[in-house]
């Protein structure tokens, strides 16, 4: 650990090595992790926690702590994913897969309202009410908490607030887990969301070899940890957790150049490294699938064959698709250049002005998933560049 | 409403040409569904299910298959005359099918080598889709297209309106049903970035690459792609194999294969 990167901030005003001093902490045995699990299930929650398949991390309902991804560890690199065994118990020594939460609050295709034709020819209208199930997520990790709360701020607040998206946020309990092993892809020190999760949580580990120190951020969280087998958490299980951290911040090399971007990238709507790396791009839209904070979505209506009823559906889309600019018979971005420049402009741009920080939260999805292995800190460096040139 | 309307019923022909029958089994696959569809239309000609009435006057003609005959040629000339509205579904009719592989090749050559008595077959050297031959109304792509695709443009020309088709890559659908990309988690080429969606991301939900049956999307960089495939360690050959597939002479594809053979040969291999 250099002394450069030793207590480097990871937050305005959060230290690494502050993470563990503010909440009571205490300390959970491996072996009695399944309790967590238990009494979560106990209390009417579905568990939902990071698995094994076809090669990647992902989030699938869980029943045993067995279920976990013992040893497994994700080597990431742009257009690349790999997992692999690195030995040892623990469940959380990777970084992340390609979802997380976003799926469980944004479901990828859901019906929004039906309409049907009554006997008099009239139209009626009708809300799809849903009554979704307590969840709980055990392995949320920092990059993911500050997405779900840019979600929040883009589904929950404002005039009309998302009604499924609200039912499903009210019921969700989170477990998180500080993020001990960034892949290369990862840059979350850079926009300022981890590796330490600090907020938004209900219960928040930091994984050591004989266990978890544990800590609750809401009276929910405290009710669990009341039933857990937990004993007093010694120091040296805290410096162990503190120098975890201080790795998983001093590994990460990317970054994103520093702003403000939403000047910078604007005042370069012209220059060359658009069509650059639009010869790159497939405008397959798999960055903004994968992407934890984007939230575009399309509403089709799908009537029955008999026109007697019509579901109205919404699914994820993305501004790489013809249909998210299509505006009366018109298409506005109707080629790559014009679709990755709105893509970045906005992620990193108009969303500080539309929502007060980046889209960007560091989880380095959008460079491992790329098909084609295109890096949004690299393209941003190099419009910046020119710019801090001039 | 249409089903409420007393009066007669449009009419509907499905048309065979060369091909499968597997668009044709869309229809037969719907079950119940095809029950409500004969109910608001009349199945005129339908050979596959049962009625055959090939010049009768319809409302509304599926044409399945290419264009590998001089017959064929005058036929969809003679159903063009007496058909309201033309939907070529399927790959065959959109862009010749995994028979325009020939148009490639010398046809003649393949018939010597493959037919003990050649001098019995008469077709034309190339597979060519509706499109190159007569005024087609709507294209339905995919290999074959869903029950979604062909009854929401029943349901779409029912209402007087044009079917919404997405135009959305494999990519796309692939990242809805959480499948895992199995060209980033696998290295395996997958050709889901450059083919437009309607099979439900099909292919990659079980695990291996796609097959492009839907063939080539809208903003297309089939460039990126194959320069991509050969970072895999994908030979010239192998990656030309992957655009020369079920929509082979879809235009996208057929100029994605000639670029990397006319570069392969550039370099002197």
């Amino acid at each position: 650990m250099s002394q450069r990167t030793q207590g480097r901030s990871i937050l305005p005003g959060v230290n690494v090595d502050d993470v563990f001093k503010d909440h009571d902490r205490y300390f959970l045995p491996r072996q009695s992790f399944q309790s967590l699990i238990d009494q979560l299930t106990l209390q009417g929650y579905g568990c939902v926690g990071p698995v094994m398949r076809d090669g990647a991390i992902i989030f699938d309902r869980l029943d045993m702590a067995s279920q976990l991804p013992q040893g497994a560890r994700d080597r990431q690199a742009p257009g690349y994913y790999r997992l692999e065994n690195g030995g040892g118990p623990r469940w959380f020594s990777w970084a992340n897969g390609p979802q997380a939460l976003k799926p469980y609050l944004f479901p990828s295709r859901e019906v929004l309202w039906e309409g049907t034709v009554d006997e008099d020819g009239g139209l009626n209208f009708k809300e799809r009410i849903i009554e979704p199930e307590p969840l709980a997520v055990l392995g949320v990790r920092a990059c993911d908490l500050a997405a779900l709360a840019i979600h929040d701020a883009h589904f929950l607040k404002g005039p009309s607030p998302d009604a499924h998206y609200a039912r499903r946020r009210e019921q969700l309990f989170i477990v998180a887990v500080h993020c001990s092993h960034p892949a290369s892809t990862c840059f979350c020190v850079s926009t300022g969301d981890g590796p330490a999760a600090t907020r938004g949580y209900d219960i928040a580990l930091a994984e050591l070899d004989e266990g978890f120190v544990i800590d609750a951020g809401s009276d929910r969280g405290k009710l669990i940890l009341d039933q857990l087998p937990l004993s007093k958490v010694d120091e040296a299980q805290l410096d162990q957790a503190r120098r975890e951290l201080n790795a998983a911040v001093a590994v990460q090399t990317r970054a994103l150049p520093e702003g403000p971007l939403n000047r910078i990238l604007f005042e370069n709507l012209d220059h060359p490294r658009w069509d650059e790396v639009a010869e790159r791009c497939l405008a397959c839209g798999n960055c903004t699938s994968v992407c934890p904070t984007c939230f575009c979505a399309s509403e089709n209506e799908v009537p029955s064959l008999d026109g007697q009823t019509s579901e109205h559906s919404r699914e994820w889309s993305s501004c790489f698709t013809q249909g998210h600019s299509y505006i009366s018979g018109h298409v506005i971005r109707p080629d790559i250049r014009t679709r990755y420049r709105q893509w970045l402009t906005h992620k990193l741009g108009s969303w500080i002005d539309q929502y007060g920080r980046s889209g960007c939260v560091g989880c380095g999805r959008c460079i491992a998933w790329c098909p084609v292995g295109i890096d949004l800190t690299e393209e941003t460096a190099a419009i910046c560049k020119d710019a801090r040139d001039e | 409403m249409q089903t409420s309307t007393p009066g007669p019923k449009p009419r509907m022909a499905v048309h065979k040409f060369a091909s499968c029958d597997g668009c044709q089994l869309t229809f037969l696959n719907m079950g119940e569904t095809l029950l409500q569809l004969a109910d608001m239309v009349e199945l005129v000609h339908f050979a596959e299910a049962g009625p055959v009435a090939p010049d009768a006057e319809v409302d509304i003609a599926f044409i399945e298959g290419s264009v590998t005959t001089e017959h064929d040629l005058e036929r969809i000339k003679q159903i063009r005359s007496h058909s309201g509205f033309i939907v070529a579904f399927g790959a065959c009719a959109t862009a010749g099918g995994i028979q325009a592989l020939r148009n490639f090749a010398d046809a003649g050559e393949w018939l010597s080598a493959v037919y003990a008595t050649p001098e019995y077959i008469d077709s034309l050297a190339t597979s060519t889709p509706m499109s190159d031959h007569v005024k087609v109304d709507l294209e339905i792509w995919g290999c074959p297209p869903n029950r979604d695709q062909v009854l929401g443009a029943i349901r779409a020309w029912l209402y007087g309106t044009l079917p919404k088709q997405s135009q959305d890559k494999v990519c796309m659908e692939c990242k809805r049903q959480h499948a895992v990309c199995v060209l980033v988690a696998k290295g395996m080429p997958c050709m889901g970035p450059v083919t437009q969606t309607g099979c439900g991301a099909l292919c990659p939900s079980f695990g291996r690459g796609c097959y492009s049956c839907y063939g080539p999307a809208e903003a297309l960089n089939t460039d990126s792609l194959a320069g991509w495939f050969e970072g895999l360690g994908l030979l010239p050959e192998d990656i030309t194999r992957q655009f020369r597939h079920l929509n082979n002479s879809a235009p996208g594809f057929r100029d994605a294969a000639t670029n990397i053979i006319s570069t392969d040969a550039g370099h002197g291999h």
